[in-house]
Protein backbone atom coordinates (compact mmCIF):
# COMPACT_ATOMS: atom_id res chain seq x y z
CA UNK A 1 0.00 0.00 0.00
CA UNK A 2 1.19 3.51 -0.64
CA UNK A 3 -0.09 6.70 0.90
CA UNK A 4 -0.68 10.00 -0.87
CA UNK A 5 1.75 12.63 0.26
CA UNK A 6 1.65 16.30 -0.59
CA UNK A 7 4.46 18.72 -1.25
CA UNK A 8 5.93 17.36 -4.46
CA UNK A 9 3.91 19.47 -6.85
CA UNK A 10 6.60 21.93 -7.86
CA UNK A 11 9.22 19.18 -8.12
CA UNK A 12 6.91 17.10 -10.33
CA UNK A 13 6.20 20.03 -12.64
CA UNK A 14 9.87 20.77 -13.03
CA UNK A 15 10.62 17.08 -13.61
CA UNK A 16 8.06 16.91 -16.40
CA UNK A 17 9.36 20.08 -18.01
CA UNK A 18 12.87 18.65 -17.97
CA UNK A 19 11.55 15.37 -19.36
CA UNK A 20 10.07 17.26 -22.32
CA UNK A 21 13.41 18.96 -22.90
CA UNK A 22 15.36 15.70 -22.66
CA UNK A 23 12.89 14.05 -25.01
CA UNK A 24 13.70 16.67 -27.62
CA UNK A 25 17.43 16.26 -27.02
CA UNK A 26 20.01 18.43 -28.74
CA UNK A 27 18.08 21.06 -30.69
CA UNK A 28 20.78 21.30 -33.32
CA UNK A 29 19.68 17.77 -34.36
CA UNK A 30 16.52 17.62 -36.50
CA UNK A 31 13.38 16.58 -34.67
CA UNK A 32 11.84 13.18 -35.46
CA UNK A 33 8.48 13.25 -37.20
CA UNK A 34 5.71 10.73 -36.58
CA UNK A 35 5.92 9.73 -40.25
CA UNK A 36 9.65 9.02 -39.92
CA UNK A 37 9.05 6.74 -36.95
CA UNK A 38 6.14 5.03 -38.70
CA UNK A 39 8.12 4.42 -41.88
CA UNK A 40 11.64 3.84 -40.60
CA UNK A 41 11.12 2.20 -37.21
CA UNK A 42 8.32 0.02 -38.47
CA UNK A 43 9.18 -3.03 -36.38
CA UNK A 44 9.06 -0.96 -33.18
CA UNK A 45 5.70 0.40 -34.34
CA UNK A 46 4.53 -3.17 -34.99
CA UNK A 47 5.55 -4.32 -31.51
CA UNK A 48 3.76 -1.40 -29.88
CA UNK A 49 0.60 -2.17 -31.85
CA UNK A 50 0.75 -5.90 -31.04
CA UNK A 51 1.34 -5.54 -27.31
CA UNK A 52 -0.68 -2.34 -27.05
CA UNK A 53 -3.51 -4.36 -28.61
CA UNK A 54 -4.49 -1.57 -30.99
CA UNK A 55 -3.71 -1.46 -34.70
CA UNK A 56 -2.94 2.14 -35.62
CA UNK A 57 0.58 2.82 -36.95
CA UNK A 58 0.37 6.60 -36.49
CA UNK A 59 -0.69 6.32 -32.87
CA UNK A 60 2.00 3.76 -32.16
CA UNK A 61 4.61 6.05 -33.74
CA UNK A 62 3.36 8.96 -31.62
CA UNK A 63 3.57 6.79 -28.51
CA UNK A 64 7.16 5.82 -29.37
CA UNK A 65 8.10 9.48 -29.76
CA UNK A 66 6.39 10.46 -26.53
CA UNK A 67 8.03 7.62 -24.62
CA UNK A 68 11.49 8.46 -25.98
CA UNK A 69 11.69 5.02 -27.54
CA UNK A 70 10.80 3.11 -24.35
CA UNK A 71 8.54 0.56 -26.00
CA UNK A 72 6.83 -0.69 -22.84
CA UNK A 73 6.01 2.92 -21.91
CA UNK A 74 4.68 3.36 -25.47
CA UNK A 75 2.57 0.22 -25.13
CA UNK A 76 1.20 1.63 -21.86
CA UNK A 77 0.17 4.85 -23.66
CA UNK A 78 -1.59 2.85 -26.39
CA UNK A 79 -3.40 0.65 -23.87
CA UNK A 80 -4.61 3.76 -22.02
CA UNK A 81 -5.82 5.39 -25.24
CA UNK A 82 -7.53 2.18 -26.33
CA UNK A 83 -9.80 2.25 -23.29
CA UNK A 84 -11.21 5.63 -24.38
CA UNK A 85 -12.51 4.31 -27.70
CA UNK A 86 -16.13 3.25 -28.13
CA UNK A 87 -16.23 -0.19 -29.73
CA UNK A 88 -18.19 -0.23 -32.98
CA UNK A 89 -18.15 -3.98 -33.34
CA UNK A 90 -16.07 -7.06 -33.99
CA UNK A 91 -14.56 -8.16 -37.28
CA UNK A 92 -15.30 -11.38 -39.07
CA UNK A 93 -12.51 -13.83 -38.19
CA UNK A 94 -9.71 -12.85 -40.55
CA UNK A 95 -8.92 -15.30 -43.31
CA UNK A 96 -5.16 -15.71 -43.17
CA UNK A 97 -5.40 -18.29 -45.96
CA UNK A 98 -6.20 -15.38 -48.28
CA UNK A 99 -3.27 -13.33 -47.03
CA UNK A 100 -1.33 -11.35 -49.62
CA UNK A 101 2.03 -12.65 -48.50
CA UNK A 102 5.23 -10.61 -48.42
CA UNK A 103 6.96 -13.58 -46.88
CA UNK A 104 6.04 -17.22 -46.63
CA UNK A 105 8.40 -19.99 -45.66
CA UNK A 106 8.16 -23.54 -44.41
CA UNK A 107 10.92 -25.36 -42.59
CA UNK A 108 9.20 -28.70 -43.08
CA UNK A 109 8.10 -28.84 -46.72
CA UNK A 110 10.46 -27.67 -49.44
CA UNK A 111 8.15 -27.73 -52.44
CA UNK A 112 4.81 -26.24 -51.64
CA UNK A 113 2.20 -24.46 -53.76
CA UNK A 114 3.00 -20.76 -53.73
CA UNK A 115 6.65 -21.54 -52.99
CA UNK A 116 9.15 -20.37 -50.42
CA UNK A 117 9.18 -16.59 -50.51
CA UNK A 118 11.73 -14.78 -48.36
CA UNK A 119 10.36 -11.24 -48.37
CA UNK A 120 12.18 -8.38 -46.62
CA UNK A 121 13.98 -10.49 -44.01
CA UNK A 122 17.03 -10.07 -41.75
CA UNK A 123 17.75 -13.79 -42.27
CA UNK A 124 20.96 -14.47 -44.20
CA UNK A 125 22.29 -10.97 -43.49
CA UNK A 126 25.75 -10.99 -41.91
CA UNK A 127 24.81 -8.99 -38.83
CA UNK A 128 27.72 -6.67 -39.47
CA UNK A 129 27.11 -2.99 -38.79
CA UNK A 130 26.43 -1.21 -42.04
CA UNK A 131 28.20 2.14 -41.88
CA UNK A 132 26.64 3.17 -45.17
CA UNK A 133 23.42 3.73 -43.19
CA UNK A 134 25.23 6.31 -41.08
CA UNK A 135 26.25 8.21 -44.21
CA UNK A 136 23.31 8.68 -46.53
CA UNK A 137 19.92 7.10 -46.88
CA UNK A 138 19.98 6.30 -50.58
CA UNK A 139 18.93 2.71 -51.25
CA UNK A 140 18.70 1.02 -54.62
CA UNK A 141 15.27 -0.20 -55.71
CA UNK A 142 14.62 -3.81 -54.76
CA UNK A 143 14.65 -6.20 -57.71
CA UNK A 144 11.31 -7.19 -59.13
CA UNK A 145 10.09 -10.18 -61.07
CA UNK A 146 7.09 -10.34 -63.29
CA UNK A 147 5.30 -13.25 -61.71
CA UNK A 148 2.06 -13.76 -59.96
CA UNK A 149 2.30 -15.73 -56.75
CA UNK A 150 -1.12 -17.24 -57.15
CA UNK A 151 -2.88 -18.87 -54.26
CA UNK A 152 -0.84 -19.46 -51.18
CA UNK A 153 -2.76 -22.12 -49.24
CA UNK A 154 -1.86 -23.02 -45.68
CA UNK A 155 0.73 -25.78 -45.64
CA UNK A 156 -1.18 -27.91 -43.18
CA UNK A 157 -4.32 -27.81 -45.32
CA UNK A 158 -2.94 -29.47 -48.41
CA UNK A 159 -0.37 -31.74 -46.83
CA UNK A 160 -2.77 -33.43 -44.53
CA UNK A 161 -4.34 -35.97 -46.85
CA UNK A 162 -2.93 -38.77 -44.75
CA UNK A 163 -4.46 -37.28 -41.62
CA UNK A 164 -1.07 -37.21 -39.94
CA UNK A 165 -1.48 -33.64 -38.80
CA UNK A 166 -4.05 -32.59 -36.26
CA UNK A 167 -6.90 -30.61 -37.85
CA UNK A 168 -8.31 -27.28 -36.71
CA UNK A 169 -11.99 -27.77 -37.58
CA UNK A 170 -14.12 -24.71 -38.23
CA UNK A 171 -15.92 -23.54 -35.13
CA UNK A 172 -17.89 -20.37 -34.54
CA UNK A 173 -18.08 -20.24 -30.75
CA UNK A 174 -17.84 -16.56 -29.79
CA UNK A 175 -14.53 -16.14 -27.95
CA UNK A 176 -14.11 -14.66 -24.48
CA UNK A 177 -12.50 -11.20 -24.38
CA UNK A 178 -10.02 -10.42 -21.63
CA UNK A 179 -10.39 -6.69 -22.26
CA UNK A 180 -14.02 -7.00 -21.15
CA UNK A 181 -13.97 -9.81 -18.58
CA UNK A 182 -11.21 -10.35 -16.04
CA UNK A 183 -8.81 -13.13 -17.00
CA UNK A 184 -9.85 -16.19 -15.01
CA UNK A 185 -8.69 -19.77 -14.79
CA UNK A 186 -9.16 -22.26 -16.28
CA UNK A 187 -8.50 -20.38 -19.50
CA UNK A 188 -9.70 -21.95 -22.72
CA UNK A 189 -7.51 -21.79 -25.81
CA UNK A 190 -9.21 -18.72 -27.32
CA UNK A 191 -8.48 -16.76 -24.16
CA UNK A 192 -4.91 -18.04 -23.99
CA UNK A 193 -4.30 -17.00 -27.61
CA UNK A 194 -5.64 -13.49 -26.91
CA UNK A 195 -3.37 -13.17 -23.89
CA UNK A 196 -0.36 -14.51 -25.81
CA UNK A 197 -0.76 -12.29 -28.87
CA UNK A 198 -0.57 -9.17 -26.66
CA UNK A 199 2.00 -10.69 -24.27
CA UNK A 200 5.46 -9.27 -23.78
CA UNK A 201 7.73 -10.41 -26.57
CA UNK A 202 10.69 -11.04 -24.29
CA UNK A 203 8.70 -13.08 -21.79
CA UNK A 204 7.08 -15.13 -24.56
CA UNK A 205 10.45 -15.69 -26.23
CA UNK A 206 12.01 -16.83 -22.95
CA UNK A 207 9.21 -19.30 -22.27
CA UNK A 208 9.28 -20.63 -25.83
CA UNK A 209 13.05 -21.06 -25.58
CA UNK A 210 12.62 -22.96 -22.32
CA UNK A 211 10.41 -25.52 -24.10
CA UNK A 212 13.11 -26.01 -26.74
CA UNK A 213 15.71 -26.58 -24.03
CA UNK A 214 13.65 -29.33 -22.43
CA UNK A 215 11.24 -27.70 -19.98
CA UNK A 216 8.09 -29.22 -21.44
CA UNK A 217 9.77 -30.26 -24.66
CA UNK A 218 7.42 -30.63 -27.62
CA UNK A 219 9.90 -30.46 -30.49
CA UNK A 220 8.48 -27.84 -32.82
CA UNK A 221 9.10 -27.41 -36.52
CA UNK A 222 7.99 -24.24 -38.23
CA UNK A 223 5.39 -25.78 -40.52
CA UNK A 224 4.71 -22.37 -41.94
CA UNK A 225 5.51 -18.76 -41.29
CA UNK A 226 3.78 -16.06 -43.28
CA UNK A 227 3.73 -12.27 -43.16
CA UNK A 228 1.43 -10.15 -45.27
CA UNK A 229 -1.76 -8.16 -45.49
CA UNK A 230 -5.23 -9.41 -44.72
CA UNK A 231 -8.50 -7.58 -45.30
CA UNK A 232 -10.60 -6.73 -42.25
CA UNK A 233 -14.29 -7.42 -42.82
CA UNK A 234 -17.03 -6.28 -40.52
CA UNK A 235 -20.76 -6.74 -40.57
CA UNK A 236 -22.39 -3.29 -40.61
CA UNK A 237 -25.76 -3.58 -38.84
CA UNK A 238 -27.25 -0.46 -40.45
CA UNK A 239 -26.44 -1.84 -43.90
CA UNK A 240 -27.24 -5.48 -43.26
CA UNK A 241 -24.11 -6.74 -45.00
CA UNK A 242 -20.39 -7.13 -44.55
CA UNK A 243 -17.81 -4.76 -45.99
CA UNK A 244 -14.05 -4.51 -45.88
CA UNK A 245 -13.19 -1.65 -43.55
CA UNK A 246 -9.43 -1.85 -43.90
CA UNK A 247 -6.37 -3.96 -44.30
CA UNK A 248 -3.72 -4.91 -41.77
CA UNK A 249 -0.38 -6.67 -41.65
CA UNK A 250 -0.21 -9.91 -39.70
CA UNK A 251 2.45 -12.47 -38.94
CA UNK A 252 1.25 -16.03 -38.63
CA UNK A 253 3.19 -19.07 -37.48
CA UNK A 254 2.05 -22.65 -37.43
CA UNK A 255 4.25 -25.17 -35.79
CA UNK A 256 4.09 -28.88 -36.41
CA UNK A 257 5.04 -30.80 -33.31
CA UNK A 258 6.06 -34.36 -32.66
CA UNK A 259 3.43 -36.21 -30.72
CA UNK A 260 3.62 -39.84 -29.71
CA UNK A 261 -0.08 -40.08 -28.99
CA UNK A 262 -1.87 -40.24 -25.67
CA UNK A 263 -4.81 -41.86 -23.98
CA UNK A 264 -7.15 -39.71 -26.08
CA UNK A 265 -5.25 -38.91 -29.27
CA UNK A 266 -3.56 -41.13 -31.91
CA UNK A 267 0.11 -40.58 -32.79
CA UNK A 268 0.18 -37.61 -35.12
CA UNK A 269 1.68 -34.21 -35.56
CA UNK A 270 0.02 -31.61 -33.38
CA UNK A 271 0.03 -27.89 -33.95
CA UNK A 272 0.85 -24.68 -32.15
CA UNK A 273 -0.43 -21.36 -33.42
CA UNK A 274 0.88 -17.81 -33.38
CA UNK A 275 -0.82 -14.77 -34.91
CA UNK A 276 0.46 -11.28 -34.20
CA UNK A 277 -0.19 -7.74 -35.46
CA UNK A 278 2.46 -6.41 -37.81
CA UNK A 279 5.71 -8.00 -38.87
CA UNK A 280 6.96 -9.87 -35.85
CA UNK A 281 8.11 -13.39 -36.55
CA UNK A 282 10.11 -13.85 -33.36
CA UNK A 283 6.94 -13.17 -31.41
CA UNK A 284 4.71 -15.29 -33.67
CA UNK A 285 7.02 -18.33 -33.43
CA UNK A 286 7.33 -17.86 -29.65
CA UNK A 287 3.56 -17.62 -29.33
CA UNK A 288 3.09 -20.84 -31.31
CA UNK A 289 5.55 -22.73 -29.11
CA UNK A 290 3.95 -21.50 -25.89
CA UNK A 291 0.44 -22.15 -27.25
CA UNK A 292 1.47 -25.73 -28.01
CA UNK A 293 3.03 -26.21 -24.57
CA UNK A 294 -0.15 -24.95 -22.88
CA UNK A 295 -2.22 -27.50 -24.80
CA UNK A 296 -0.80 -30.43 -22.83
CA UNK A 297 -4.04 -31.04 -20.99
CA UNK A 298 -6.41 -31.17 -23.98
CA UNK A 299 -3.95 -33.47 -25.80
CA UNK A 300 -3.66 -35.76 -22.79
CA UNK A 301 0.06 -35.18 -22.33
CA UNK A 302 1.87 -35.35 -19.00
CA UNK A 303 2.34 -32.21 -17.03
CA UNK A 304 6.05 -32.33 -16.32
CA UNK A 305 5.81 -29.19 -14.21
CA UNK A 306 7.49 -26.98 -16.81
CA UNK A 307 6.80 -23.24 -16.50
CA UNK A 308 5.49 -23.10 -20.08
CA UNK A 309 2.85 -25.72 -19.22
CA UNK A 310 1.48 -23.71 -16.31
CA UNK A 311 -1.39 -21.66 -17.79
CA UNK A 312 -1.85 -19.55 -14.70
CA UNK A 313 1.85 -18.77 -14.41
CA UNK A 314 2.15 -17.92 -18.11
CA UNK A 315 -0.99 -15.82 -18.52
CA UNK A 316 -0.71 -13.91 -15.24
CA UNK A 317 2.88 -12.87 -15.91
CA UNK A 318 2.92 -12.34 -19.67
CA UNK A 319 1.39 -8.86 -19.72
CA UNK A 320 4.13 -6.26 -19.53
CA UNK A 321 1.78 -3.46 -18.54
CA UNK A 322 0.37 -5.35 -15.57
CA UNK A 323 3.89 -6.42 -14.63
CA UNK A 324 5.34 -2.93 -15.00
CA UNK A 325 2.50 -1.40 -13.04
CA UNK A 326 3.00 -3.66 -10.07
CA UNK A 327 6.77 -3.72 -10.28
CA UNK A 328 7.23 0.02 -10.57
CA UNK A 329 4.68 0.96 -7.95
CA UNK A 330 7.17 -0.06 -5.26
CA UNK A 331 9.21 3.02 -6.08
CA UNK A 332 6.32 5.25 -5.06
CA UNK A 333 6.19 6.51 -1.46
CA UNK A 334 5.69 3.67 1.01
CA UNK A 335 6.68 5.76 4.03
CA UNK A 336 3.90 4.56 6.33
CA UNK A 337 4.32 0.93 5.30
CA UNK A 338 8.01 1.10 5.88
CA UNK A 339 7.58 2.94 9.16
CA UNK A 340 5.44 0.09 10.48
CA UNK A 341 7.97 -2.51 9.28
CA UNK A 342 10.69 -0.53 11.02
CA UNK A 343 8.69 -0.51 14.25
CA UNK A 344 8.14 -4.23 13.94
CA UNK A 345 11.83 -5.05 13.47
CA UNK A 346 12.74 -2.81 16.43
CA UNK A 347 10.14 -4.52 18.56
CA UNK A 348 11.34 -8.01 17.59
CA UNK A 349 14.90 -7.09 18.38
CA UNK A 350 13.89 -5.72 21.79
CA UNK A 351 11.98 -8.88 22.59
CA UNK A 352 14.75 -11.20 21.49
CA UNK A 353 17.27 -9.26 23.52
CA UNK A 354 19.34 -6.79 21.62
CA UNK A 355 22.47 -7.90 23.46
CA UNK A 356 22.65 -11.18 21.62
CA UNK A 357 22.77 -9.48 18.25
CA UNK A 358 25.26 -6.96 19.50
CA UNK A 359 27.54 -9.80 20.51
CA UNK A 360 27.24 -11.54 17.19
CA UNK A 361 28.01 -8.31 15.38
CA UNK A 362 31.25 -7.91 17.32
CA UNK B 1 -27.36 -12.40 -45.24
CA UNK B 2 -26.73 -14.83 -48.08
CA UNK B 3 -29.65 -13.72 -50.25
CA UNK B 4 -28.76 -10.04 -49.92
CA UNK B 5 -25.19 -10.78 -50.98
CA UNK B 6 -25.70 -10.35 -54.71
CA UNK B 7 -27.81 -7.23 -54.76
CA UNK B 8 -25.29 -5.55 -52.48
CA UNK B 9 -22.18 -6.88 -54.15
CA UNK B 10 -21.50 -3.67 -56.05
CA UNK B 11 -21.94 -1.42 -53.06
CA UNK B 12 -19.83 -3.73 -50.90
CA UNK B 13 -17.07 -3.48 -53.48
CA UNK B 14 -17.01 0.31 -53.60
CA UNK B 15 -17.30 0.74 -49.84
CA UNK B 16 -14.38 -1.66 -49.40
CA UNK B 17 -12.38 0.23 -52.00
CA UNK B 18 -13.08 3.57 -50.30
CA UNK B 19 -12.12 2.19 -46.87
CA UNK B 20 -8.69 1.13 -48.12
CA UNK B 21 -7.85 4.34 -50.00
CA UNK B 22 -4.79 6.29 -48.80
CA UNK B 23 -5.32 9.35 -46.62
CA UNK B 24 -6.83 12.30 -48.51
CA UNK B 25 -7.13 10.44 -51.81
CA UNK B 26 -10.93 10.02 -51.96
CA UNK B 27 -11.46 13.69 -51.10
CA UNK B 28 -8.99 14.81 -53.77
CA UNK B 29 -10.64 12.69 -56.47
CA UNK B 30 -14.13 13.68 -55.39
CA UNK B 31 -13.37 17.40 -55.37
CA UNK B 32 -11.75 17.16 -58.79
CA UNK B 33 -14.90 15.49 -60.14
CA UNK B 34 -17.63 17.82 -58.89
CA UNK B 35 -18.65 20.43 -56.36
CA UNK B 36 -19.65 18.65 -53.17
CA UNK B 37 -23.42 18.58 -52.71
CA UNK B 38 -25.05 19.79 -49.51
CA UNK B 39 -25.82 17.06 -47.06
CA UNK B 40 -27.17 16.47 -43.57
CA UNK B 41 -25.33 14.39 -40.99
CA UNK B 42 -27.21 11.35 -39.77
CA UNK B 43 -24.17 10.49 -37.71
CA UNK B 44 -21.31 12.97 -37.54
CA UNK B 45 -17.86 11.37 -37.99
CA UNK B 46 -16.79 9.54 -34.86
CA UNK B 47 -13.70 7.56 -33.96
CA UNK B 48 -13.93 4.18 -32.29
CA UNK B 49 -12.55 0.70 -32.55
CA UNK B 50 -13.29 -2.73 -33.92
CA UNK B 51 -12.10 -5.89 -32.22
CA UNK B 52 -10.25 -8.01 -34.76
CA UNK B 53 -10.51 -11.77 -34.68
CA UNK B 54 -8.41 -14.61 -35.98
CA UNK B 55 -8.93 -18.35 -35.84
CA UNK B 56 -6.85 -20.84 -33.87
CA UNK B 57 -4.75 -22.77 -36.36
CA UNK B 58 -5.97 -20.40 -39.09
CA UNK B 59 -9.21 -22.32 -39.53
CA UNK B 60 -10.47 -23.25 -36.04
CA UNK B 61 -12.27 -21.44 -33.25
CA UNK B 62 -12.15 -17.62 -33.30
CA UNK B 63 -10.13 -15.59 -30.79
CA UNK B 64 -9.58 -11.87 -30.23
CA UNK B 65 -6.28 -10.45 -31.46
CA UNK B 66 -6.68 -6.79 -30.62
CA UNK B 67 -8.53 -3.73 -31.78
CA UNK B 68 -8.15 -1.41 -34.73
CA UNK B 69 -9.11 2.27 -34.89
CA UNK B 70 -12.09 2.96 -37.14
CA UNK B 71 -13.89 6.13 -38.19
CA UNK B 72 -17.53 6.02 -39.18
CA UNK B 73 -20.22 8.45 -40.28
CA UNK B 74 -23.53 8.58 -42.13
CA UNK B 75 -25.12 11.37 -44.11
CA UNK B 76 -28.05 12.05 -46.39
CA UNK B 77 -28.23 14.09 -49.58
CA UNK B 78 -31.12 16.49 -50.34
CA UNK B 79 -32.24 13.96 -52.98
CA UNK B 80 -32.60 11.37 -50.22
CA UNK B 81 -29.70 8.98 -50.76
CA UNK B 82 -28.00 7.84 -47.56
CA UNK B 83 -24.23 7.37 -47.55
CA UNK B 84 -22.29 5.39 -44.96
CA UNK B 85 -18.60 5.09 -44.26
CA UNK B 86 -16.62 2.75 -42.02
CA UNK B 87 -12.92 3.23 -42.61
CA UNK B 88 -9.73 2.14 -40.90
CA UNK B 89 -7.87 4.73 -38.84
CA UNK B 90 -8.73 8.07 -37.30
CA UNK B 91 -9.71 9.99 -40.44
CA UNK B 92 -12.85 12.09 -40.13
CA UNK B 93 -12.36 14.03 -43.39
CA UNK B 94 -11.77 10.78 -45.26
CA UNK B 95 -14.88 9.22 -43.71
CA UNK B 96 -16.92 12.22 -44.85
CA UNK B 97 -15.58 11.94 -48.41
CA UNK B 98 -16.21 8.18 -48.46
CA UNK B 99 -19.80 8.59 -47.21
CA UNK B 100 -20.44 11.27 -49.84
CA UNK B 101 -19.14 9.00 -52.58
CA UNK B 102 -21.29 6.17 -51.21
CA UNK B 103 -24.38 8.39 -51.35
CA UNK B 104 -23.57 9.84 -54.78
CA UNK B 105 -23.05 6.35 -56.19
CA UNK B 106 -26.71 5.63 -55.46
CA UNK B 107 -27.97 8.64 -57.43
CA UNK B 108 -27.80 10.27 -60.84
CA UNK B 109 -24.08 11.02 -60.58
CA UNK B 110 -23.15 7.36 -60.25
CA UNK B 111 -21.49 7.02 -63.64
CA UNK B 112 -19.47 10.22 -63.25
CA UNK B 113 -18.34 9.24 -59.75
CA UNK B 114 -17.43 5.75 -60.85
CA UNK B 115 -15.19 7.11 -63.61
CA UNK B 116 -13.70 9.96 -61.61
CA UNK B 117 -13.27 8.33 -58.18
CA UNK B 118 -13.69 4.57 -58.11
CA UNK B 119 -11.84 3.64 -61.28
CA UNK B 120 -8.69 5.68 -60.47
CA UNK B 121 -8.73 4.25 -56.93
CA UNK B 122 -8.97 0.74 -58.31
CA UNK B 123 -6.09 1.35 -60.72
CA UNK B 124 -3.93 2.87 -57.99
CA UNK B 125 -4.59 0.10 -55.49
CA UNK B 126 -3.92 -2.55 -58.14
CA UNK B 127 -0.65 -0.77 -59.02
CA UNK B 128 0.51 -0.74 -55.39
CA UNK B 129 -0.33 -4.42 -55.02
CA UNK B 130 1.40 -5.41 -58.26
CA UNK B 131 4.57 -3.56 -57.27
CA UNK B 132 4.61 -5.43 -53.97
CA UNK B 133 3.90 -8.80 -55.56
CA UNK B 134 6.75 -8.23 -58.02
CA UNK B 135 9.19 -7.54 -55.20
CA UNK B 136 7.90 -10.57 -53.34
CA UNK B 137 8.26 -12.73 -56.45
CA UNK B 138 11.90 -11.69 -56.78
CA UNK B 139 12.57 -13.24 -53.34
CA UNK B 140 11.05 -16.60 -54.24
CA UNK B 141 13.50 -19.44 -53.76
CA UNK B 142 14.20 -21.62 -56.79
CA UNK B 143 15.55 -24.86 -55.38
CA UNK B 144 17.72 -27.01 -57.55
CA UNK B 145 19.27 -30.31 -56.64
CA UNK B 146 22.96 -30.86 -57.27
CA UNK B 147 23.60 -34.11 -59.10
CA UNK B 148 25.56 -36.29 -56.76
CA UNK B 149 28.16 -38.62 -58.18
CA UNK B 150 27.59 -42.20 -57.09
CA UNK B 151 30.46 -44.65 -57.36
Amino acid sequence: MYVAVKGGERAIESAHAWLAEERRGDKSVAELSIAQIREQLKLSVDRVMAEGSLYDPDLAALAIKQSRGDLIEAIFLIRAYRTTLPRFGVSEPMNTGAMECDRRISATFKDLPGGQVLGPTFDYTHRLLDFKLAADGEVPEAPTRDAALGDVPHVTEFLNQEGLIEEAPLDDTPPPDLTREPLEMPAERALRLQALTRADEGFTLGLAYSTQRGYGRNHAFVGELRIGTVAVEMDIPELGFTIEIGEITLTECETVNQFKGSKTEPPQFTRGYGLVFGQSERKAISMALVDRALRWEELGEDNVGAPAQDTEFVLYHADNIQATGFLEHIKLPHYVDFQSELELVRKLRREAGAGRYQEAAE
Amino acid sequence: MKNTFDENAERKAWMSLLAKAPEGRVAALLDAALTRPDFTWLRAPEIGSTMLRGRAGGTGAPFNIGEMTVTRCALTLPSGEVGHAYIQGRRKADAEAAALVDALMQGVHATAIRDAVLKPLETEQAGVKTARVQKTAATKVEFFTMARGED
